[in-house]
């Protein structure tokens, strides 16, 4: 139950903010991650954000797997 | 990431499974979003046929029960109401129309992307009342409590919102309880997850010793999920893992479980194909009642037998695959769709219809 | 007076005013302007015809508009038989209170895609109807071109060992008519791709004898495309995932949408399959041609499987592509 896909926060207005993704940009609600800024990655599902992408992890699940040794 | 490096990371991941998976296992992917992912992506064809992926309950509009789905054609009649849905929904079958059919009778149904589309054509509309069919687990129930708390601070009085949201770990339980089928790993669902974190799943390897592996949509997601879960069976260590850790936090979103506390109540759900269970679904609290069509409207959803032959049942329940179904393909298409597991393009059904593998 | 009104289709002088003054100054040429009722011409040869009809909403949409795309469109039917369009037909069947000056302006539309298509739209027809008929406008085309000689392009010519080359990006033309309507909460950057393909088409004519199958990817985009042809053929298709040309923008309006792009519509695309000693050669014909610059050989033609497409994913597995079911519909699931 899960289209949700990563977007950039390019700015916000109160309670809605502005995100995009490859050129498309959609009028979000931010209600569920209140505490978000601009330049965060967001989670975008049936137009609001539902979490905030943690680009740390990313890089280093990444990381991780990059590590993986082939045999 | 470029897809060269994509297509290695994603043969180092199968070779691993490849590696420490020894016996036979059977593991369900829960959610609709993970199947068509799964499907789209190919990745049964990828693994040691000894893992076996089973699809779940896990789609929203193929656990709609047919009365609810009644109830919403019903609603769609009324002269002054524009029916709000996601798209799946306007084909899903009830027991003698569907919204489509309704709508091609002349009444204002609108496919809406969200919530927010459904408050605009609320605030544009003065004179109609927009009901808003609320479907979809814990992902998209925190958006329709949002929107109705919108709804309330901004005084829209003719915003309403009928509730069909549903829990994931009940009726994973009662899945489970039923014995049905043998389980050694869920892929569990990776945005639910954003919302509800990961306690919510403890009670699976705690009480089932069943493996848990949160996990994400792309394929590599997929299968560092599934890896995860293979190491936890052969080790014999089940416990609730997060292979989505960039989006999944063990607590959750705090803000979001908020908001679907402030607007609703736990309550009794009937799910098509494996019939109520408590405790299983959303209904808006009294102090929202104005916004609730279930009480605006009066509905009693009135129970419906299951058309003939209809395997949807026995499928969201992982007990048997579309492809044991007598009708599949055959007098069941998405064309003509008997049941909804075919109508969803989050339906099992419908994803190995469309998505259907071939060793082509 | 600046609306449609009913006595505009009724035949009488308001009917005359309305082709005089608002319709024949943009498509005028020497057979239209005798004003008979039907067109007289002279043809030799095969002749390909073509009959369309135009209903899209909004009628205006980023990079084009219905005018715009009753031309192309019929155009673009009469290419993929290898044809040369040569003369249209145009009805009109417009709503009472249709604004003139969106009437103009679809007009004007015609007329440059006619010119750049190098067609003469040679007879029409206008029509009026109440308040609520036509959803605006809707257009009704037909089209005669001439057939060159030793030509032999039909659906049902693929053999196993053909290429398939896609003409550029995946569905521009749907994404950009979804935008105009959900121009509420979405941006998207997208410009439908509706534009003339005969040129395109000419350009690799020379290579006819080798050419198979012509055809444009319109409603229900490539995959019932290739669907259709496959059946037509009896022969089996494979594509790749990553050959596919989508632009950035559509991808990422898709995503939100939860649309796939091997099933949104394009209008301004041609899916060719020809034997493979002569693609390379197609290929860069095509991508000399300004409608063909992103052109790619997408995949080949399978004896394996007939009437079933299949592509290989990125991870380098195989999913069955069938054709579009219902309409295409945002999801959330």
């Amino acid at each position: 139950m899960c289209l949700a896909i990563p977007v950039k926060v390019k700015s916000i207005n109160g309670e809605e903010a502005e995100v995009e993704s490859g050129g498309t940009s959609y009028k979000a609600s931010i209600a569920l991650v209140p505490e978000v800024k601009e330049g965060d990655y967001v989670l975008l599902h049936a137009g609001y954000a539902i979490s905030i992408i943690d680009q740390q992890e990313a890089e280093e699940t990444l990381r991780l797997l990059r590590e993986i040794r082939v045999i | 990431m470029m897809i060269g490096e994509e297509r290695t990371l994603a043969k180092k991941l199968i070779q691993e499974i490849f590696r420490i998976s020894s016996k036979e296992i059977n593991l369900m992917e829960f959610c609709g979003g993970h199947t068509v992912a799964i499907l789209k992506q190919g990745i049964r064809q990828l693994l040691p046929g000894h893992v076996h992926l089973l699809s779940g309950p896990g789609c929203p509009v193929c656990v709609t029960a047919t009365g609810d789905i009644d109830s919403i054609i019903h609603l769609s009649g009324y002269r002054d109401v524009i029916t709000a849905t996601f798209g799946d929904l306007i084909r899903v079958p009830g027991s003698t129309s569907s919204l489509q059919k309704s709508r091609a009778e002349g009444n204002d149904i609108r496919v809406v992307y969200s919530a927010l589309e459904a408050l605009d054509i609320a605030r544009q509309n003065p004179g109609k009342r927009v009901v808003m069919v609320g479907i979809g687990f814990e992902t998209t129930a925190p958006t329709v409590a949002a929107s109705i708390l919108q709804a309330a601070r901004e005084g829209i009085k003719n915003y309403l919102v009928y509730s069909l949201h549903k829990l994931t770990p009940p009726v994973m339980k009662a899945l489970l309880d039923s014995g049905e089928v043998k389980l050694d790993g869920i892929i569990c669902p990776g945005h639910v997850s954003t919302v509800i974190g990961a306690r919510p799943y403890e009670f699976i390897p705690l009480n089932y010793r069943i493996a848990c592996a949160i996990t994400g949509f792309e394929p590599l997601d997929i299968l560092e999920g599934i890896n995860m879960l293979v190491r936890q069976i052969e080790s014999g260590t089940p416990c609730v893992e997060i292979a989505y850790r960039r989006a999944v936090k063990p607590e959750g979103n705090l803000k979001a479980l908020e908001l679907m506390e402030q607007v609703f109540r736990v309550g009794s759900a009937w799910w098509r194909g494996i019939g109520e269970i408590p405790g299983s679904g959303l209904q808006l609290k009294e102090e929202y009642r104005v916004f609730d069509a279930a009480t605006v409207f009066q509905l009693t959803p009135q129970d419906a037998t299951e058309p003939a032959g209809c395997l949807c049942g026995e499928i969201l329940r992982a007990a048997k695959t579309p492809l044991d179904c007598p009708l599949f393909g055959k007098k069941c298409t998405p064309e003509q769709p008997v049941g909804p597991c075919m109508v969803s393009a989050e339906g099992a059904c419908s994803a190995y219809y469309l998505y259907g593998e071939s060793d082509g | 007076m600046d609306k449609i009104l009913l006595a505009h289709g009724s035949g009488g002088r308001l009917s005359h005013e309305l082709i005089k003054g608002y319709l024949l100054g943009y498509i005028s040429n020497e057979i239209l302007c005798k004003m008979d009722d039907s067109a007289v011409i002279s043809l030799a040869g095969r002749l390909a015809f073509t009959t369309d009809s135009f209903v899209v909403k909004p009628l205006f949409f980023p990079g084009g508009d219905i005018g715009r795309l009753a031309v192309c469109g019929t155009v673009n039917d009469l290419a993929t038989s290898g044809a040369r369009p040569l003369y249209l037909s145009l009805a009109l069947i417009i709503e009472e209170g249709f604004p003139l000056g969106d009437l103009q302006k679809i007009m004007e539309s015609m007329r440059n895609a006619a010119t750049e298509a190098g067609i003469k739209i040679v007879t029409g027809d206008t029509k009026v109807v109440n308040h609520g008929g036509a959803d605006g406008l809707f257009i009704n085309t037909s089209g005669i071109g001439v057939i060159p000689d030793n030509t032999n392009i039909s659906g049902a010519n693929a053999r196993p060992g053909d290429k398939i080359i896609l003409s550029g990006t995946l569905g521009d033309h749907g994404v950009a008519v979804m935008a105009a309507r959900e121009k509420l909460r979405f941006q998207i950057p997208v410009q439908s791709d509706c534009a003339p393909l005969n040129t395109l088409v000419e350009s690799i004519m020379e290579f006819r004898e080798y050419i198979h199958c012509l055809r444009d990817p319109t409603r229900g985009g490539l995959a019932t495309t290739l669907n259709e042809l496959a059946g037509q053929s009896e022969t089996g298709m494979i594509i790749y995932e990553d050959a596919l040309p989508v632009k950035n923008a559509v991808r990422s309006a898709c995503d939100m949408l939860g649309l796939d792009p091997v099933y949104v519509a394009n209008e301004g695309k041609m899916v060719v399959i020809a034997a493979p000693e002569k693609s390379e050669q197609i290929l860069e014909a095509m991508r000399s041609h300004k409608y063909g610059r992103e052109s790619a050989i997408i995949g080949e033609v399978t004896a394996k499987n007939p009437g079933r497409v299949i592509m290989k994913t990125i991870l380098g597995a195989s999913r069955i592509i069938d054709m579009l079911s219902g309409e295409l519909l945002p999801r959330i699931c």
